[in-house]
């Protein structure tokens, strides 16, 4: 019998035209391949040609369709005609909400800029809105890194001029050892994947570092199940045990970081602790030809990291010689911190043995000329295959910017930043703290602010403090309390708004944060201080501007909504003054642009902001005949210079023979030339410059030329920290600017130079024996943040999110499937669904954050599992640590940098004897301003 | 027709390398997206923005966990989370194919691919109960059987460029733990991988002789054998015990280089 | 296996139907006139609303003439096939015998083996599925055969052949549950073999795929509790076969004998319930069910 089967047609019409734009599904910047029909959107997948994701697209990213017809798109703006919280809105006209903006904002304007707190969030526009709002004048502007992962960024910034995600990656091309710390799976994860990808086709290894092993620890070889916010100890732990085998790369700390700087030795002295200079204020080494004090960058010189300097009977001792004192100490021997960090001693001696194996034995070299900042001219580049990566988890925590610090000083000693095989920077870093502004926060009403508001503090003579030593920004950032805190603090605005400490303000305005739900500490206080009225029965937080896409839990909150576009519907920069696409590889940048057009009365954000700064005639944005300098955020994408020759956009700018990159006037084709590209630009970095950046003349040659600085900035990484020893200082009472006496002695315990270990605060607060279990959130890959669950795709795969649970408490508490558990901190309660996992640290629970909705956000029925399985942990973290009975509340952040201490949560779990219908605490529906979604989807545009 | 062709030309398949997948969903979403605007019916979704959402998807990411046996090597081995994707197989001896009562479902005899022709499907259900792996899915809107086609619309697609023309969910998959490829090849990239590392089939005893590969998680917590540290130790010899003799070393180090 | 009302009502009704049909055509009772046109509307009338409930679950009913096309390898095909040629043959002999008084033995005795033969492609239906190990066993057609026999005899009156054919069926019944308790395990497939990941220890299944739920779900995976799915099966050998056994015992009268049929009716479509509602198939596997 012959075999019949219908003929199909195997070559159907894919699509009618491909429009290649920017996604905005997370915050990793893909490029993407937006299929159209019909005028339609069609298929979306990723771009081969892409920097980031070189073809491949996420679940988030390829659900994109799903995001430009969700029903809980915002459709016009709002103003709110009910209570706050009610979600009582009327829709408006864009004349009408502008007028009452600037109507608002004008007058703060002109008599005291520092009431407008403008927080953006999620935003990825930065170097545009921290551009607004520094022409508007007031010093509190800030994104949400304060509470996602400054610690991250600082410390990575602090000690070697650049951090992990998108400043940088693993050389997957030839590490053969890959150590991945810290919970969560968010940022930068197409690359991560794709790098995992390449590492397990060769079967190299890869050790996790994760009380949770799900995702990358899923496939990792080797799990290391660590104590949540003890990586610190393990890492210095592993110090201790490479330092004492000798398995450190001499040559390389010698060279390229400051363990050879000689330190002031002296007790008595106002500089004890800070680097001998020379006349020029250069750091000094003694030259191991001369053995004489020298500048550190001389030509020539060979820093000594065993020599030290006697001078008027003081001995000035080089950094190695502090760290041996510090790291070969036994407190850092495997045993001694084995219980702790819940890993065998056995288990962190085979980890260093393996790090010193991969490092040293299997070291190779690359035949790749260069030149280093002395002069000297290498041959060859020397690899060593050992990468190290982190992610937030391990920040997020109140020694999060010491942990941080701890990991890179490891990778530091093992000579793997920046040679083949280790960690690359991706441009525009490496870049030092010098390199970067420092804070300003000089407030002059109807002008401009002094400059930009967050930058890095290099001492207490920075710090945003007024006359009387209060605080100048409404989240305190830069002051005392948290010196360092490069990002600000977000999550200290409203509750700091609602005290009126420092100040009151008059308007609270914000982009892209959920912060009556998943974006705070303690939801149900924000809730009630967004709602909080005075004596006078005014609210306490007088006005709220927020904009938004989409109708998420904090429109409710707001008086006036300014509905922003999806992101295929708007012109957006990725820039390189910005947070940029670049790989190690190359720099590059991109755009997104309108590949449809709004179907609703709603407008980019940016664009928005734009026309406000035109409407109060904000200085940076008007020309001197009074007229606007930009129409829209396009205008401002092509037209917009920082500094001569530099804009936000770094390809296809004019010269004078036509067109260039990196440094030229503005073009007016310059948008077209980036569609025309694929909706991004990318350069590469010559070979002679692919490694070694922060020391190689050929690499800051390169960068200079392409804008990235406008001189050479060669620099050495900083395992001693110079400016937290100025603190430290401070505290220890030198210097005109004195800390409060009841910061000092936290300042002197944490602002050591040299990374250190201490417990997470919370462990002192509250009775571990009554709160023994640590409870920890990530997000899923395939949900980012707060601004994907009403996809129809992505909320089936995570429409609810159980409390998961380790076998020991599963056990203890005789749990079963179906089962519900009370889940108590010193601050509140849930109780919701568990669910049993063997894979994950014997006393630390978790569950996926962002996934709890409230009744009535996000256009879903109110049977929506999210509302009624789904929840947050957010309901057991305070802003404030618990009181300790000095009369103080102590805020519950790192006290270096101000982070929000998410992981520091400790509490106990009992089975809930009477499981509720849905999880607790359970809020009152709030009312939706847009329509409830169709409940079933046939999405096919083509036909 | 019904039967299943004697053999096929080729035998088009994938790899599913579960020591790389990570679990991401990617194929999961990027195969709903393409199967919802090409091949038949667009996947539907019901309760797509209340209840909990039932949707039909081609291709679902489970996941695992397996609490290996302790020895006396390892004593407590740790647990481990398997991510596992699973589609259509594209089984040689497809029992789907066979109990089909209109003919609708078929196996093509130049490629191996099962399809199913909807427009002669009643979406009596029978081949999705004959199906051990779960890959075939009665489509609540359009009632009919929708299933994983291996992108036929996409692998021959002549409207795509050449480097596209694979599966969306292997072509989106960030980690590399999918491959696509002819098993009737031994020379092809998933023999090649098959045969490397030990590629097995999901439930053999079902006798239905998937043509899709699963590549088996390597061996993990090699680190926690009793005994590895052995071998290891010489990289941890110390160079001294006290700070003190830590800087004498430093010094003699120093001078070597 | 889901137990969907229309296949517990197709098989139970169509089961009888065509049982009745069976000794129909075998010329039991011998009847003709009104009375044959009773028994022959009745045997009709189960069996076609058997075949017509199970085209409720049908995506596409309307198609359902595709459905005769696939006979020489799906059993669910032929099932069509034998019902159809079943009917138009009964169909004539019935015609025969009701308006025109005549039977034509052989076409009775064709048309038997027909719906004989109906019953046993539909049970083949399930017993063929090597998904569903319950199922997958020769006695699944001598159990539908012989509850479809028995259940005909009842209905056709023949009392003393009821009286065997009764306590046969039950005795399968039970043989059939006793072997199917034991079927999944004994299939030799588990969440080992369907993940591969027997080799490395324990396999466990933690997250689904999707926290919604989805077609396979609701149509593959039933889980009944042991305690109920027992209640039930006392419930459906009372009502099915004892009951019935013990009122046909008594001396003969139209009355019982249709309390007997209508109480067997109620057993089998417990028994069927349970037949789906137990039914494990291994797609279950992967989502930690069985």
């Amino acid at each position: 019998m012959t075999h019949h089967q219908p003929k199909i047609d195997t070559s159907p019409k894919v699509s009618d035209e491909v429009r290649k734009t920017t996604c905005y599904m997370c915050a990793c910047r893909c490029g993407i391949n937006v299929h159209m029909k019909d005028g339609k959107v069609a298929y979306i997948e990723g771009n081969r040609d892409h920097p980031v994701n070189k073809g491949v697209l996420c679940a988030k990213g390829s659900a994109g369709i799903m995001q430009v017809n969700a029903p809980s798109r915002l459709r016009a703006p709002l103003k709110r005609v009910g209570p706050r919280g009610s979600g009582e809105f009327e829709e408006i006209s864009w004349d009408e909400a502008l007028q009452i903006a600037a109507d608002w904002l004008e007058p703060i304007r002109e008599e005291n800029p520092e009431k407008l707190a403008f927080f953006t969030g999620r935003d990825q526009s930065q170097s545009f809105t921290s551009f607004w709002a520094q022409n508007f004048g007031t010093p509190n502007y800030a994104a949400h890194g304060g509470f996602c992962s400054v610690n991250m960024a600082a410390a990575g910034i602090y000690t070697m001029g650049g951090a992990f995600w998108e400043f940088g990656q693993p050389d997957w091309d030839h590490t053969k050892l890959f150590m991945l710390f810290g919970v969560a799976e968010d940022h930068d994860s197409n690359p991560i994947k794709i790098g995992i990808g390449k590492i397990k086709a060769r079967g190299a290894r890869v050790i996790g570092v994760n009380p949770i092993r799900s995702g990358y620890n899923a496939v990792a070889d080797d799990w290391v199940g660590i104590t949540p916010g003890t990586d610190g100890l393990f890492i210095l732990s592993l110090i201790h045990e490479l330092m004492k085998a000798g398995k450190i790369d001499l040559d390389y700390l010698a060279r390229y970081t400051n363990a050879p700087v000689l330190v002031n030795g002296d007790e008595k002295s106002p500089d004890y602790g800070l680097f001998l200079r020379d006349e020029d204020g250069k750091p000094l080494v003694i030259d191991r030809k001369t053995g004489k004090l020298t500048a550190f960058d001389k030509p020539g010189v060979r820093p000594d990291l065993h020599a030290t300097h006697r001078a008027a009977g003081v001995t000035h001792r080089p950094v190695m010689h502090l760290m041996a004192e510090r790291y070969l100490d036994k407190q850092y021997a495997p045993e001694a911190v084995a219980e702790r960090c819940g890993i065998k001693a056995d288990k962190i001696r085979t980890i260093a043995a393996e790090l010193a194996r991969v490092a040293f034995d299997e070291a190779f070299e690359l035949d790749h000329e260069w030149t280093d900042f002395r002069g000297e001219k290498h041959t060859k580049m020397m690899g060593r295959p050992v990468s190290f990566h982190s992610m937030r988890g391990v920040s997020a925590h109140s020694n999060g910017f010491q942990t941080c610090r701890a990991l890179h000083v490891l990778q530091i000693i093992l000579g793997t930043v920046e040679v083949p095989g280790g960690f690359r920077f991706k441009p525009p870093y490496p870049k030092p703290v010098s390199a970067h502004p420092k804070p300003h926060a000089k407030v002059t009403p109807g002008s401009p602010l002094n400059g930009p508001h967050l930058g890095f503090v290099q001492g207490p003579d920075d710090l945003v403090l007024k006359e009387d030593g209060s605080a100048g920004r409404i989240d305190k950032a830069f002051t005392w309390e948290n010196p360092m805190s490069s990002h600000g603090l977000m999550h200290m605005v409203i509750s700091n708004a609602h005290a009126g400490d420092p100040y009151k303000i008059d308007t609270l305005f914000m982009y892209m944060a959920n912060m009556s739900w998943n974006s705070s500490m303690n939801t149900k206080g924000v809730m009630e201080m967004l709602t909080d009225t005075d004596e006078n029965g005014d609210y306490v937080i007088p006005r709220i501007i927020y904009s938004d896409a989409y109708s998420s839990e904090m429109v409710a909150y707001s008086d006036l909504i300014l509905p922003d576009t999806t992101y295929l519907e708007r012109h957006d920069c990725i820039s390189l003054l910005d947070r940029p696409i670049c790989e190690a590889d190359g720099a590059a940048d991109a755009i997104r642009w309108p590949v449809i057009e709004p179907d609703r009365d709603v407008r980019g954000f940016q664009t928005v902001l734009v026309q406000l700064a035109n409407k109060m005639k904000l200085p940076g944005f008007t020309n001197d005949d009074g007229s606007a300098k930009y129409e829209d955020y396009a205008d401002y994408m092509v037209n917009h210079e920082r500094r001569p020759g530099i804009g936000p956009l770094a390809g296809w700018r004019m010269g004078d023979k036509g067109l260039q990159h990196g440094r030229g006037a503005p073009n007016e084709g310059q948008l077209n030339s980036y569609i025309a590209n694929g909706g991004f630009f990318v350069k590469h970095i010559p070979e002679a410059a692919a490694y070694y950046k922060p020391w190689s003349k050929e690499y800051q040659d390169w960068a200079v030329g392409m804008g990235i600085y406008d001189s050479p900035q060669p620099y050495i990484f900083d395992l001693y920290v110079e400016t937290m020893r100025k603190f430290q200082l401070a505290a220890e009472g030198h210097g005109d600017r004195q800390p409060p006496d009841h910061l000092r002695e936290r300042i002197k315990a944490t602002m050591d130079p040299l990374p250190i270990w201490y417990a997470p605060f919370e462990d002192d607060n509250v009775d571990t024996a009554e709160f023994p279990v640590h409870a920890l959130t990530q997000r899923p890959m395939a949900m980012y943040h707060s601004w994907g669950t009403q996809n129809a795709w992505l909320r089936q795969i995570h429409g609810r999110n159980p409390l998961y649970v380790p076998t020991k408490i599963w056990k203890a508490n005789g749990f079963a499937e179906g089962d519900w558990a009370s889940v108590t901190s010193a601050h509140g309660e849930i109780i919701v669904p568990v669910a049993h996992m063997a894979a994950l640290n014997e006393n630390t629970i978790w569950t996926w954050n962002a996934i709890g909705k409230r009744k009535g956000a996000w256009a879903l029925g109110e049977d929506a599992s999210e509302a009624t399985k789904g929840f947050l942990l957010n309901h057991l973290i305070h802003e404030l640590q618990p009181p300790k009975g000095d009369g103080l509340r102590w805020s519950n952040s790192d006290p270096i940098t101000g982070q929000a201490a998410w992981f520091d949560l400790r509490v106990k779990v009992a089975k809930a004897s009477a499981p509720p219908d849905v999880s607790q605490p359970a809020f009152d529906p709030i009312k939706s301003p847009v329509a409830k979604g169709p409940s079933e989807l046939t999405w096919k545009v083509g036909k | 027709m019904t039967t299943l062709p004697e053999s096929t030309t080729r035998k088009l398949g994938l790899v599913i390398d579960l020591d790389t997948c990570v679990g991401c969903h990617a194929c999961v979403v990027s195969c709903k997206g393409w199967n919802t605007e090409n091949y038949g019916a667009p996947l539907s979704d019901q309760n797509a923005y209340d209840g909990a959402g039932s949707g039909t998807f081609l291709n679902r990411v489970h996941s695992y966990e397996v609490q290996p046996l302790a020895t006396s090597e390892m004593p407590h081995p740790a647990a481990q989370l398997i991510h596992f994707p699973k589609s259509c197989l594209h089984c040689e001896d497809a029992p789907c194919v066979t109990v089909c009562p209109t003919g609708a479902s078929y196996k093509r005899v130049e490629d191996g691919i099962v399809l199913v022709n909807e427009s002669d499907c009643i979406g009596c259900g029978l081949c999705a109960w004959a199906c051990p792996y779960g890959a075939r899915e009665l489509d609540a809107a359009e009632g009919v059987m929708k299933k994983c086609t291996l992108c036929v619309d996409r692998i021959y697609n002549e409207n795509l460029p050449e480097v596209d023309r694979a599966p969306a969910c292997v072509r989106t998959c960030p980690a590399g733990a999918r491959h696509f490829g002819d098993f009737a090849d031994p020379e092809s990239n998933v023999s090649k991988l098959t045969a490397e590392r030990g590629g097995m089939d999901l439930m053999p005893e079902q006798e239905t002789k998937p043509v899709n590969k699963y590549l088996p998680p390597r061996p993990k917590d090699q680190m926690d054998h009793a005994g590895d540290i052995d071998i290891l130790a010489p990289f941890l010899e110390p160079v001294m015990e006290e700070p003190k003799g830590f800087l004498g070393w430093l010094d003699k180090a120093l001078e070597k280089i | 296996m889901h137990p969907a009302p229309s296949v517990i009502v197709f098989t139970t009704l169509s089961g009888l139907g065509f049982g009745l049909l069976f000794f129909l055509g075998l010329g039991l009772p011998d009847v003709s006139g009104w009375v044959a046109f009773v028994f022959f509307a009745i045997g009709f009338g189960l069996a076609v609303g058997g075949l017509l409930a199970s085209t409720f679950h049908l995506g596409h009913p309307e198609r359902a003439m595709k459905a005769f096309s696939q006979w020489r390898s799906s059993w669910l095909s032929r099932e069509g096939v034998a019902a159809v040629a079943a009917l138009a043959t009964m169909g004539l002999y019935a015609a025969g015998v009701i308006f025109l008084d005549t039977r034509i033995a052989v076409l009775g005795w064709i048309g038997a083996l027909l719906s004989l033969a109906t019953v046993y492609a539909t049970s083949m239906i399930y017993a063929q599925l090597k998904t569903v190990p319950r199922w997958k066993t020769a006695l699944t057609p001598a159990l539908l055969m012989s509850i479809s026999l028995a259940g005909g005899a009842l209905l056709a009156g023949q009392i003393a052949l009821a009286q065997i054919l009764l306590p046969i069926a039950a005795v399968i019944q039970v043989i059939w549950w006793v072997r199917g308790d034991g079927a999944l395990q004994g299939s030799g497939t588990d969440m080992a073999s369907a993940t591969g990941l027997g080799p490395i220890g324990d396999v466990r299944a933690f997250e689904p795929p999707h926290t919604g739920t989805n077609y396979l779900l609701r149509e593959l995976v039933f889980q009944v509790g042991r305690k109920h799915a027992l209640k039930v099966r006392v419930v459906a050998v009372l009502l099915g076969f004892i009951l019935p056994l013990l009122l046909i015992f008594i001396p003969y009268a139209h009355v019982s004998v249709l309390v007997a049929v209508i109480l067997h009716l109620m057993g089998i479509a417990a028994s069927r319930w349970l037949f789906f509602a137990e039914a494990e198939h291994v797609v279950g596997l992967y989502y930690g069910k069985r």
